[in-house]
């Protein structure tokens, strides 16, 4: 097992990285979240269009990079370190490889190449917290007839397509593509967390052509979670990079703050405390590249390190979230500093995609109950 | 063949040769002397210890040039795996092995690496760490054992106290940390010595520790001898020496070390699928957060071993022993709790009086090596760059 990184994905790392420091400024994500809805278009512009992001994980067959997990998590950390305004999760991590596992040829040939040059903007017709299929699909003479409600769906509002996993009466899965103003009922809904915009979906009877179902004949919901584990992978990522965002403006903080005739940073139950957080951080951090490590060659323990690596990293970006407020004192209660924004993401992902009580439920059948024992 | 592939053939190189070795007379050493269990069957473990090295199997990943098998990292870690997942004892060879026999490999003269290298190698010669004294544990530079050079013999003579010193009375050498420039104070006037244990200068007492066993102990110096060819490096460069010699501490080992972690873990579930504990879903999820960090401590591991430099591996790097020893630590507690009251009735039930000792010895973990609070600081301050703690005065 090879954990170290090549030296594309360094730089990969290092270019995403230079343009969301020039860009995606704490000021730039100010305006996004509070003026903008969470989104910065102008952010999400550079980044698909001239930064390539959203081929990173296209197959090069479909004029994508043809890149794996690994290169997924460092793009997604990125993101979370500057918590940038832009639906890169749902777009990259989530919607792409549903399309890649599960579209047909067809619609691979039809839609990637487009999603590579970074045309759509995706989101997934899930509920964040509880991703199970929620919208009915029946045939119709011309195409499908699609029915049911979503509560919450991440990046729905700057979304330009959505992909609606559905199930038929017989039990399978099929995956659709809608424009969001095909009939589809869109509810805006407010959540604390200011960077990441949120909707609800409703499907009243929605026609939609043949051309509109993406995959062949059906799946299985084994197969939709095997789908759907580059996007809880990403989701890691993100938190751990907000983690890394939030503790590092935390140590430039204490660094400059003088009381008792010394910098705060000299105290050691600050040091300690900041040393801690990096522990927790290398330890999520390095599940995380080693999960990415198995999800590229379908290692048989994937689902338990994914959820075990959902709970280090919410874990973390708790932790580092909370400490940095407390260490911020009083201007860190202020909405003029930024700690409040990571705060704010680090309870809004603790229940995307499942909790960490579930994923641990999770991990305990299979180490107490299952064959990982 | 590929390098997976002859991976895969050396694992299973190793495996036979352990299923071969460790049965008949050394089967009753599997599972036993480790931490918290360390002084168990010393004599049929020096012997274990020349079984191995008839099998080359000592030192494995010390240069060809030493008689060695010069395995690489790969190798080595595969190594330590199957030697735990085969229940392979305790080393009483770790300390010549991992610290000693690096140490003069980089700094010995060939005479010394001539003297000490082939007792190591042999199973035959087992080596004490000589640095904590009773004023000195975190403040390492703090050591007051006196070196002092006899001009007649050209021996350096010893005088004061070591203290903590694991399986010295089991061992035949110890290497010891001492001052021998009269009023040099921290780090500086510091040497590096070899010296044999049993000798009229030397006395060993065992302490006894918190889970009733005796694995380390007091050495008191009286006027003890080191002859001039036994300083490693010249006198003054001790404290260099010591550092240079704690950074092979952090190695390879750690990955058999977390098989070991591994098979407790499994101990811990096996006994609360059968006590009904398992049912508790306090207890399950305790379990899984264990899993999860076992597993996260892997990786730290692997990626540790390919050696990255950048400034972000090196301050995770940092971080690894406070992570794995806080993990153990709490496994110590998990295992109990998981036991309930049973786990506190001391009977000879094998598997409760293991993780009884783990109870015990965890406590260990986070103080031996550096302790948490002194590898917090070392996090802050070097990895994080915060100011330094303040010495005080005298
Ligand atoms: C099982 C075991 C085996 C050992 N084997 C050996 C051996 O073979 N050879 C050997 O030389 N030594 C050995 N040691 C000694 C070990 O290295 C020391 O115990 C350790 O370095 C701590 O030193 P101390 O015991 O003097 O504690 P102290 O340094 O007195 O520490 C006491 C407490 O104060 C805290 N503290 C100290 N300084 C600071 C600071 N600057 N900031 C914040 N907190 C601080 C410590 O973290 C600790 O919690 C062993 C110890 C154990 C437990």
């Amino acid at each position: 097992m090879d954990l170290n990184f090549s030296e594309d994905q360094r730089s990969l790392r290092d270019e995403v990285r230079r343009l969301l420091n020039d860009q995606a400024s704490s000021a730039a994500m100010r305006e996004a979240a509070e003026k903008n809805g969470g989104f910065d278009a102008s952010l999400w512009d550079m980044a698909a269009a001239e930064l390539g992001f959203c081929a990173t994980n296209v197959p090069e067959a479909f004029d994508g990079l043809g890149l794996g997990a690994m290169e997924l998590a460092l793009l997604l950390e990125e993101c979370g370190r500057r918590l940038a305004c832009i639906p890169a999760w749902s777009t990259i991590a989530v919607g792409t490889p549903l399309i890649v596992s599960l579209g047909s040829e067809g619609a691979k040939s039809r839609l990637l190449p487009e999603i590579a040059a970074g045309s759509y903007r995706i989101a997934v017709a899930l509920p964040i917290d509880n991703p199970q299929v929620a919208v009915r699909a029946q045939q119709s003479a011309d195409g499908y007839v699609l029915d049911g409600a979503v509560s919450l769906v991440a990046d729905l509002p700057s979304a330009t397509l959505v992909l609606v996993p559905a199930r038929f009466e017989d039990g399978k899965l099929g995956l659709f593509a809608v424009a969001p103003d095909d009939g589809l009922k869109i509810g805006s809904v407010q959540t604390i967390d200011l960077t990441r915009p949120f909707g609800a979906l409703k499907f009243e009877g929605v026609r939609v052509g043949a051309d509109a179902r993406l995959d062949d004949a059906g799946f299985s919901e084994e197969a939709l979670a095997q789908a759907l584990l580059p996007g809880r992978l990403g989701l890691a990522a993100e938190q751990i990079g907000a983690a890394q965002g939030c503790l590092d403006l935390t140590l430039e903080y204490i660094s400059g703050r003088v009381q008792f005739g010394r910098t705060i940073a000299s105290f050691q139950a600050i040091k300690h405390r900041c040393a801690a957080m990096v522990v927790d951080l290398a330890e999520a951090r390095s599940l995380l590249y080693g999960a990415a490590a198995n999800l590229n060659i379908g290692a048989s323990e994937i689902e338990m390190e994914i959820d075990a690596l959902g709970v280090l990293a919410a874990d973390v970006l708790w932790k580092v979230a909370e400490e940095s407020i407390q260490l911020h004192g009083g201007v860190g209660n202020t909405w003029e500093y930024d700690p409040h924004f990571y705060f704010r993401k680090a309870q809004a992902t603790a229940f995307m995609m499942g909790s960490s009580d579930e994923r641990l439920a999770r991990i305990a059948a299979q180490v107490i109950d299952g064959a990982a024992a | 063949m590929s390098a997976v592939q002859s991976l895969e053939e050396f694992r299973r190189q190793v495996a036979a040769w352990m299923a071969e070795h460790l049965t008949g007379r050394f089967a009753e050493l599997k599972h036993r002397g480790h931490a918290g269990d360390g002084d168990a069957l010393p004599d049929l473990r020096r012997e274990w210890e020349q079984e191995l090295a008839a099998g080359r199997w000592t030192c494995p990943g010390w240069p060809q040039e030493y008689g060695c098998r010069g395995l690489s990292v790969a190798e080595q870690v595969v190594f330590q795996e199957e030697y735990a997942r085969a229940g392979g004892p305790g080393r009483l060879g770790h300390i010549g092995e991992g610290l000693v026999g690096p140490t003069l490999i980089a700094f010995g003269t060939e005479e010394q690496k001539k003297r000490f290298l082939p007792g190591i190698r042999e199973g035959r010669e087992f080596w004490a760490q000589g640095y904590s004294e009773p004023d000195a544990g975190s403040d390492l530079g703090n050591i007051k054992t006196r070196a002092r050079l006899d001009p007649e013999t050209g021996d350096w003579i010893v005088t004061g106290q070591k203290v903590w010193t694991s399986l010295a009375h089991l061992s035949d050498w110890i290497f010891v940390l001492a001052r021998c420039e009269e009023g040099s104070v921290g780090p500086k006037g510091l040497i590096f010595l070899l010296m044999p244990l049993k000798q009229p200068g030397i006395e060993i007492h065992p302490i006894r520790q918190i889970g009733g066993g005796a694995e380390f102990n007091s050495v008191f110096f009286d006027g003890a001898r080191a002859s001039a060819d036994c300083v490693v490096g010249q006198p003054g460069d001790g404290w260099k020496i010591a550092m240079t010699l704690l950074s092979f501490e952090r190695g390879i080992s750690t990955l058999g070390q977390q098989l070991g972690f591994t098979q407790e873990l499994a101990t811990i579930v096996e006994i609360a699928r059968e006590n009904g504990a398992a049912q508790n879903p306090a207890i399950r999820a305790r379990l899984a957060r264990a899993w999860a960090g076992l597993r996260a401590m892997r990786y730290m591991a692997i990626r540790s071993l390919e050696g990255g430099t950048s400034a972000e591996e090196e301050l995770e790097r940092l971080g690894y022993k406070y992570h794995w020893s806080n993990w153990h630590r709490d496994l110590g507690k998990l295992g109990m709790d998981v036991m309930g009251f049973d786990g506190v009735i001391i009977n000879d039930d094998h598997r409760r009086e293991q993780l009884r000792q783990m109870f015990f010895f965890t406590r260990s973990d986070t103080v031996y090596g550096g302790t948490n609070e002194i590898q917090l600081n070392i996090i802050a301050e070097r990895g994080l760059g915060m100011p330094k703690e303040p010495r005080g005065k005298a």
